[in-house]
């Protein structure tokens, strides 16, 4: 397949990705939009009464050092997959 | 899909550890063989880690208007078969549960079994069934990436119900479901899409090992 079928692929990507932006453009965090469904379904189970026995020995600070983590984390394995690519298509060409 | 530290009762933390550790196990020893049969496909194996090390980094907007974010397991489960995609899995949950305080430690077990167990489950049997049918090996890959990620989510939302089944099962399934699932359909078919498109790369540049790990229909596998 070649690389053009690549890029139809991602743009259809980011399309989807764009859209809920579109469709609540404008509502934010305040209005209960954009948060995550992991956040979610805890607050669900702290309705029920449920108090957690249980918490994480170390948290981020702040969501900029979160941020910087889930970019690590990124970071990491996108490296990985670029250098296996990299070096394939290296191989390929000599 | 992460289950928050300390919010599943000791009970059931316990019981997704029992479940999930031989598989675990099962995985390592999996991943041993076959990369001590074929040597060459220990860059797969990294490459499906790091896929799954991206993907699931990704908090990506959905159109219930939450967000939440792509699973990568279906690409390591179709290569190595789903216990071996149990074991990354662990990798990348620990990294989370660690760092990012998402997921947990006592939730771990529920984690794994959840995104390393069920969604590449799922993931491998669709692959295989659809390779089996002689349908193309990108068809298949898209389909098996797309319910592994979405599957992981129902999954977690069964976990939760069974946990919390306030005031029924039934009705505390559909509240998870709702969190969970709904969100996660436009976001399982980018997972699908970003899979078919490591898959293209792998196609050209790996077919010879894909070939070895006998992932292609009849009809792909003649024509190489």
């Amino acid at each position: 397949m070649d690389s053009k079928w690549n890029v139809v692929l991602i743009i259809l990507v980011i399309i989807l990705c764009i859209a809920p932006l579109v469709m609540y453009n404008g509502l934010g965090e305040d209005e209960g939009y954009f948060g995550g469904a992991d956040g979610a379904a805890g607050d669900a189970i702290e309705e029920t009464g449920y108090e957690p026995w249980f918490s994480s020995f170390w948290e981020p600070p702040s969501g900029e050092i979160e941020s910087l983590l889930f970019a690590l984390q990124a970071a990491i394995g996108a490296i990985i997959i670029g250098y296996f690519f990299g070096y394939w298509k290296g191989q390929k060409e000599s | 899909m992460h289950i928050m530290e300390g919010f599943l009762p000791p009970l059931w933390c316990a019981v997704w550890y029992i479940i999930s550790i031989p598989v675990i196990i099962y995985g390592i020893f999996k991943i041993k063989k076959v990369t001590e049969e074929i040597p060459d496909s220990k860059t797969l194996l990294a490459v499906s880690g790091a896929f799954m090390f991206v993907l699931s980094s990704l908090k990506l907007p959905s159109v219930t208007g939450s967000c939440s974010h792509p699973t990568g397991n279906g690409l390591g489960a179709v290569l190595f078969g789903p216990a071996a995609a149990s074991v990354l899995a662990v990798i990348v949950l620990l990294f989370q549960a660690v760092l990012l305080a998402h997921g947990g430690l006592t939730t771990l077990g529920a984690n794994v079994f959840s995104m390393g167990i069920v969604g590449p489950f799922v993931a491998w049997a669709v692959y295989k069934g659809i390779t089996k049918a002689n349908i193309s090996s990108t068809i298949a890959i898209f389909f098996a990436a797309f319910l592994g990620d979405l599957l992981t989510y129902v999954a977690t939302s069964f976990q939760l119900a069974l946990a919390f089944p306030d005031p029924t099962f039934t009705g505390s399934l559909v509240k998870f479901l709702g969190i969970f699932a709904i969100t996660q359909i436009p976001l399982a078919i980018a997972e699908g899409l970003l899979t078919v498109v490591i898959w293209n790369g792998l196609k050209e540049y790996r077919s010879k090992i894909l070939s070895k790990l006998n992932l292609f229909s009849n009809k792909e596998s003649e024509a190489i």
